[in-house]
């Protein structure tokens, strides 16, 4: 073994890495609010509509959750724009691509959060004179969101994962910063190190962040 | 009681069908305002249907449950067509119903799950809402426990939750279904001392109950359904009266005798 660790260059260029965690953040953040939306939008669609809508949203997440994200993005980034002539910067591609994915698997858990609202609940909103929106806002939704809360902190986590798949596209996220410093500095030990600390730190970060909001948000309700 | 009056509550010929099952098999029964019947019966006869189906929560299609006149579930005129949900809506404001199993909204405080009727129904502002609100939990002996959530209620004080809710929308008549069977013992007579008093205070009430001394003391009459019909009908003590050429109702009321009665 005569390979000797040295961190030097890493510190050196650290700025790389510290960027492209807090772009890789963004990315996630942007993802799941976009993907929520997407997945909400979707669930509630499904829950009151007839058997083409929902043979069309199941084909939807039934495709995203068959091809491997990596494809994904390369289909929206070199795909599309190839196909039809529309230009967007690897980034935005990649939210994109990132929040369809996080969409199907959203439309998932809302709808099952949605199905999971008691009837009696909803049999009550009835019974003193609400409409169908009005359940909707004032039952099922509450309901709903306290029962996919765990589910979305877990999306979310592993959204913040996939971020790395980015690196492909050269979107400069924290795997493409690790990549870059490698190929500088040939220090591909001392980088993952690095990388892979800094990835663990976050995750573990959001998640015991996430967990708290979970409990703050049982305890007040 | 003015029996050629119209009644608040009329239903005729009333069939409800799960799928090929006849659950209610052709029911008539009257509630006149001011009126407390109670609805007793083996467990099956179809007496949950019975109150759903007056608030439109199971739809019927043959026969016809009119309030102050109005067909519940659909439209005036020849062609029976079905209410819009809107329509829907506004119909169902005008009755309340108490479940078995409370029913509350479990994100809302005590307050809240009156008010939310209130306000979004009856379009009160705010504050008015809150102040019927928590006028309401008082009289049903909640002063105390308005912010509280649902969790942090006792079986007995979320039932009174639940009945002040529906009471608070002012509905025309109360339908409240066992709300006493899935609470404990102890709790039972806290939330029959709510509805004794609302009895008192005239609301009009159709109630399906197990508590067979309850039904006798607090209602003006009694049905007895049997397998998806009136088996037996009457004043409390005439009802009682009819066991002995009844064998069904015999039966059924057998059971209480030697428990509560
Ligand atoms: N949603 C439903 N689907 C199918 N069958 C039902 C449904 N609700 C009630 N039933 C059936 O209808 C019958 C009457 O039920 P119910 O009205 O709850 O009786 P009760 O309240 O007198 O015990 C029972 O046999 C029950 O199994
Ligand atoms: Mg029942």
């Amino acid at each position: 073994m005569n390979y000797h660790l040295n961190f030097n260059l890493i510190w050196r260029h650290f700025d790389k890495l510290w960027q492209g965690l807090v772009l890789s953040l963004e990315l996630a953040v942007l993802s799941i609010l976009i993907g929520a939306i997407i997945g909400l939008v979707l669930a509630i669609w499904y829950v009151s509509a007839g058997k083409l809508v929902r043979a069309i949203i199941s084909a939807y997440v039934e495709f995203i959750r068959n091809v491997p994200l990596i494809l994904l993005v390369y289909i929206v980034f070199y795909g599309i724009p190839t196909v039809v002539d529309f230009a967007y910067s690897a980034t935005v591609s990649f939210v994109g691509t990132l929040s369809l994915y996080a969409g199907a698997y959203l439309v998932e858990v809302f709808r099952s959060g949605l199905e999971a609202v008691p009837r009696g609940q909803i049999d009550a909103g009835k019974a003193i004179g609400l409409t169908p929106l009005q359940r909707l806002l004032h039952v099922r939704l509450p309901t709903m969101a306290r029962i996919t809360l765990p589910a979305l902190s877990n999306t979310f986590i592993s959204l913040f994962k996939d971020t790395s798949v980015a690196s492909v596209i050269s979107v400069p996220e924290l795997t493409y910063g690790a990549q870059w410093i490698n190929f500088n500095t040939f220090r591909i030990v001392e980088v993952y190190i690095v990388t892979t600390i800094m990835y663990l730190i976050t995750g573990y970060s959001i998640l015991f962040g996430l967990r708290g909001l979970e409990r703050r948000f049982r305890a007040e309700r | 009681m003015g029996e050629n009056r119209r009644p608040l509550l009329g239903i005729e010929s009333l069939r409800k069908s799960f799928g090929k099952v006849e659950v209610l098999k052709g029911i008539d029964m009257a509630v006149h305002k001011g009126e407390v019947v109670s609805v007793i019966g083996p467990s099956g006869s179809g007496k949950t249907t019975l109150l759903r189906c007056v608030n439109f929560l199971e739809i019927y299609e043959r026969g016809s449950i009119r309030i102050d006149g109005q067909e519940v579930g659909y439209r005036d005129g020849d062609n029976r067509q079905r209410r819009g949900e809107t329509d829907l809506a506004r119909m169902r404001a005008e009755t309340g119903m108490v479940f078995q199993s409370f029913n509350l909204f479990p994100h809302l405080t005590a307050v809240q799950n009156v008010m939310l009727g209130l306000v979004k129904v009856r379009r009160k502002p705010k504050q008015e809402a809150r102040e019927i609100a928590e006028h309401w939990l008082k009289r049903v002996g909640l002063g105390h426990r308005i912010d509280s959530l649902p969790a942090e209620l006792s079986g007995g004080q979320q039932q009174r939750v639940g009945i002040a809710r529906a009471v608070a929308m002012e509905p025309k008549i109360l339908l409240l279904d066992e709300i006493t069977s899935a609470l404990d013992p102890e709790l039972v007579t806290e939330v029959l001392d709510v509805v004794r008093q609302l009895a008192e205070d005239g609301m009009t009430m159709l109630m399906v109950t197990h508590e067979i001394a309850f039904a006798r003391d607090a209602s003006d009459r009694i049905v007895f359904m049997d397998d998806g019909r009136v088996s037996a009908e009457g004043p409390p003590g005439e009802l009682m009266a009819q066991a002995g050429s009844n064998e069904r109702l015999d039966a059924f009321l057998s059971r209480f005798r030697t428990s509560h009665l």
